[in-house]
């Protein structure tokens, strides 16, 4: 395996080094974007709990509710609408702030039940 | 608004209570990196012009020998590091004050073993292993705390911590909140050195990144890693420009501006190895090809052993490489990291090294200039080409995801040759395996600085208006945690401590309040077996609880070794048992030199009694040893061994206004009754109210004046100007001047 990684780096190397300095540095940044692009396209279309749970900390939601409030959700099969989403949508059906809408999820999930199936 | 505290003053402790009270409201002052302002045109200070100085501080201590240089303190251009993380913050708040005081600007907290694998934010303030547990009042006590220490020193200070682990994104927002100055953030480290899931970590990291970047919080990557892990660091440079590289890129990606993205740069090689062989070449590669990016310095750790100077030694010269490159940030290492959790005072040891090798070579790129063609040339050339394959062969077996799979990383080999040893991880594994969500076509999240797809709500183009605001544009929405733990924290940790901070109790430390920790350095003349045993007993013997070698160095075989062993004090110093002796508060120059040229101040001086010491007395003499010469002061040194009746004799003569005799070698009482002979002899002759009377010597102390006749005794320590500050004032006293 090693033989041949080095047999193929020989041939890379035969192309390489015909590179002035610059065009080396800029074939390096391209190589680097071209293995970044489609994590970036990844990150751009997924979310995590993690990136949830911050959003509803950047909501005013603090860490210890942002938990259960997060693990509901995913439970309810809605974080990929969103957790901040999800408590917008509540607070406007329940008439209520965010927060509140975040309290009402850990006292009783089935406030989620049908939440984005109305229209 | 909080109230704002008292500045400190210098000569007072840190009060670690007040800074804990209100931190319910606490909003930091500013958020955002500083660097440091090095005027162009260079800085004066004192005799000597710098080039490559900042602007200096208002308060700081100098290195030892500035005292001879006017006690100037020239700082380093670049922002300069330490790292400080015991476990207990309120600890830490005091080792940066101190380090502050020293040069340091860029404060770097660790985070508690562990911290990286919490899915979430830990609250309170317990007590950490292996670093501090972050927290929000953790943070926010330490802000507050470093808001008043760079406010005394008169620069500004930047924070810094950890976005990593697994609940990135949240920290990421949590320091964006609280003001936190900079951090590490670097996808690269979590798949590598904490397993965790790599789909995860990347995921995560565009929105940790996005959310740094919206409070200005400078970034550090993690590339460093590979050489403190492989087993031969210096093979790796290939893969560490690969490494930078993606972890740049990717943070360009995320909106991150070029100037808050830092390299985490160290020089891999160490001696007896030809380090600049490898570590120049490797040094001016990275600076080629990240030219638009920052360079944060850092010292070589891989080859860290637990000798003190051989760990300085190698941080001089890891300074004289960034010196010769460059550098934005220069961070030190602990000299004491190859042996110990970092100790308060080699934090400053490491500021030192920096301060004192970048003074020395101020200026020096103007005089000489790397030699950029010949060998060095061949070997940047080298190291960028193997980076650009290692790149060409990610992208050829699918990208980054599945080189990590095959093991590309931290091999310890030299690109393309491979050892096996890479460290591979599996995409469906790791902690927190197949935990991301596809987001939904209409997914939203209504706040600001978030990455990705977005489908706000029609008409809504600041994001978080359709929530009326979130914690980032109104800190006021922040929902602060105190205490979740009631025993494992600060507060109880404080009461512990009480009487060595603020009571009359004194106990020796090396990282918290009342540790007791001392070190005993001996020289053992046994071999490294027996050297090694004695030392522990003898430590034992001395008192010492928990006796432990940490540093042993074989000077022969057999006939020695030096060691350094630390120990607990197990008991107290009552600060009102102890006398301090009263300070003497000397004349200014300008006032000494006047009065000496007024009364053509001469002084007759010996060592008295059967005495052939010289030594002593002559560096009190002589304009060489800054003695009483250098303030105009004529002397008639009469030698070693004079009879008292000489001095007296000799005075009378030249007509001279002070009699200096010197008492080295003392049995007995001998030093106490030749004092008392010649205050006797001068009343004798009449001439005991025309003549000052000093004696010194290093059994002699300050307080014998009274009982032996003298005006002024000395003792160890006395320097030619507090001999003539004290005839000049019984002078004045007697109205001669």
């Amino acid at each position: 395996m090693t033989d041949e990684r080095i047999k193929q780096f020989e041939v890379r190397h035969e192309r390489l080094k015909t590179l002035s300095d610059d065009e080396l540095k800029a074939h390096f940044w391209d190589l680097c974007y071209q293995v970044v692009d489609p994590i970036i396209d990844l990150a751009r279309t997924h979310t995590s709990p993690s990136i949830e749970r911050s959003i509803l900390l950047r909501m005013g939601i603090n860490s210890a509710k942002s938990h259960g409030i997060v693990d509901a959700i995913h439970q309810a099969g809605l974080l990929g609408k969103g957790a901040g989403h999800v408590l917008l949508k509540l607070s406007q059906k329940l008439n209520v702030d965010v927060k509140a809408a975040g309290d009402a999820i850990l006292e009783n999930k089935e406030v989620l039940n049908g939440l984005f199936e109305e229209a | 608004m909080t109230k704002k505290m008292q500045p400190l003053d210098p000569n007072k402790k840190l009060d670690i209570e007040a800074i804990l009270e209100n931190l319910e409201d606490y909003r930091p002052p500013r958020k955002g990196w500083t660097w440091r302002v090095a005027p162009e045109e260079g800085v004066d200070m004192g005799p000597f012009h710098y080039r490559d100085m900042a602007e200096p501080l208002k308060r700081s201590i100098g290195l030892p020998a500035s005292k001879y240089f006017d006690n100037i303190d020239p700082q380093p251009k670049p922002v300069v590091t330490t790292e400080i993380a015991s476990g207990r913050f309120e600890d830490d708040i005091r080792r940066m004050r101190m380090g502050a005081w020293h040069g340091a600007d860029h404060l770097m907290v660790i985070r508690h073993t562990g911290q990286s694998h919490i899915d979430g934010l830990m609250e309170g303030t317990p007590e950490g292993v292996g670093g501090v547990p972050i927290t929000r009042k953790q943070i926010r006590a330490s802000r507050k705390a470093i808001d008043l220490i760079e406010e005394e020193v008169g620069r500004p200070i930047n924070f810094h911590s950890y976005v990593s682990g697994v609940a990135g994104p949240e920290v990421a927002v949590l320091f964006a909140e609280e003001g936190i100055n900079g951090a590490h953030q670097d996808p690269q480290y979590n798949v590598l050195y904490r397993n965790i899931n790599m789909y995860r970590s990347f995921v995560d990291a565009a929105e940790a990144k996005k959310v740094m970047s919206s409070a200005g919080i400078f970034q550090i990557d993690g590339a460093h890693n590979a050489n403190a892990t492989a087993k031969a660091g210096w093979l790796v440079m290939p893969e560490l420009l690969v490494q930078h590289g993606i972890n740049c890129a990717y943070s360009v990606r995320s909106g991150m501006p070029k100037e808050l993205i830092g390299l985490s740069t160290v020089p891999p090689n160490s001696p007896p190895a030809p380090k600049f062989w490898y570590d120049l070449p490797y040094a001016v590669a990275l600076r080629e090809i990240f030219s638009d990016f920052k360079m944060r310095a850092q010292q070589n750790t891989r080859y860290i052993e637990s000798s003190i100077e051989e760990a300085i030694r190698t941080h001089t010269i890891d300074t004289i490489i960034s010196m010769l490159t460059s550098a934005d940030i220069q961070s030190t290492i602990t000299p004491d990291e190859g042996r110990n959790v970092p100790w308060h005072y080699n934090n400053i040891r490491g500021v030192q090294t920096v301060k004192q090798t970048w003074a020395a070579m101020d200026g020096l790129n103007e005089m000489i200039q790397i030699k950029r063609d010949g060998p060095l040339g061949d070997m940047v050339r080298d190291i960028k080409e193997r980076a650009v394959a290692f790149l060409e062969e990610i992208i050829e077996v699918g990208g980054y995801f599945a080189a990590v799979e095959k093991g590309f990383f931290v091999d310890s080999a030299q690109y393309p040759e491979r050892s096996g040893d890479g460290i591979a991880r599996q995409g469906d594994a790791g902690v927190a395996a197949g935990s991301i969500i596809e987001r939904d076509p209409d997914y939203l999240a209504p706040v600001c600085a978030h990455f990705g797809d977005n489908h706000l709500p029609e008409g809504i183009t600041h994001a978080c208006d359709a929530i009326g605001g979130c914690t980032l544009c109104n800190p006021d929405l922040i929902t602060y945690i105190d205490e979740f733990d009631p025993e494992d924290n600060v507060h109880k940790r404080l009461e512990k401590t009480w009487d060595y901070r603020k009571g009359n109790l004194i106990r020796p430390e090396v990282e918290w309040a009342g540790d007791g920790t001392v070190l005993v350095e001996m020289m053992i003349p046994e071999n490294e077996d027996y050297a090694r045993e004695a030392g522990l007993e003898i430590a034992r013997r001395m008192g010492l609880e928990d006796p432990q070698v940490i540093n042993l160095m074989v000077l022969h075989p057999a006939e020695g070794c030096f060691l350094e062993v630390k120990g607990k004090v197990t008991f107290d110093i009552d600060r009102r048992d102890l006398k301090i002796p009263e300070k003497v508060i000397l004349l200014s120059e300008e006032e000494i030199r006047d009065a000496v040229k007024k009364t053509n101040l001469t002084v007759v001086a010996g060592t008295v009694g059967e005495d052939e010491h010289s030594v002593g007395l002559r560096e009190i003499l002589d304009i060489k040893h800054g003695g009483i010469e250098k303030y105009g002061v004529k002397y008639h040194y009469l030698g070693t061994s004079v009879p008292i009746e000489k001095m007296v004799d000799a005075a009378i003569e030249t007509g001279s206004q002070a009699i200096l005799i010197s008492t080295i070698i003392s049995h007995g009482d001998v030093h106490r009754i030749n004092m008392r002979k010649l205050d006797e002899l001068c009343r004798e002759k009449g001439i005991r109210d025309k003549v000052v009377l000093i004696a010194g010597g290093t059994q002699v102390s300050a307080d014998m004046a009274a009982e032996t006749g003298m005006d002024a005794t000395f003792g160890r320590g006395c320097k030619g100007i507090n001999v003539v500050d004290a005839i000049v004032k019984v002078l004045k006293e007697r109205g001669v001047v």
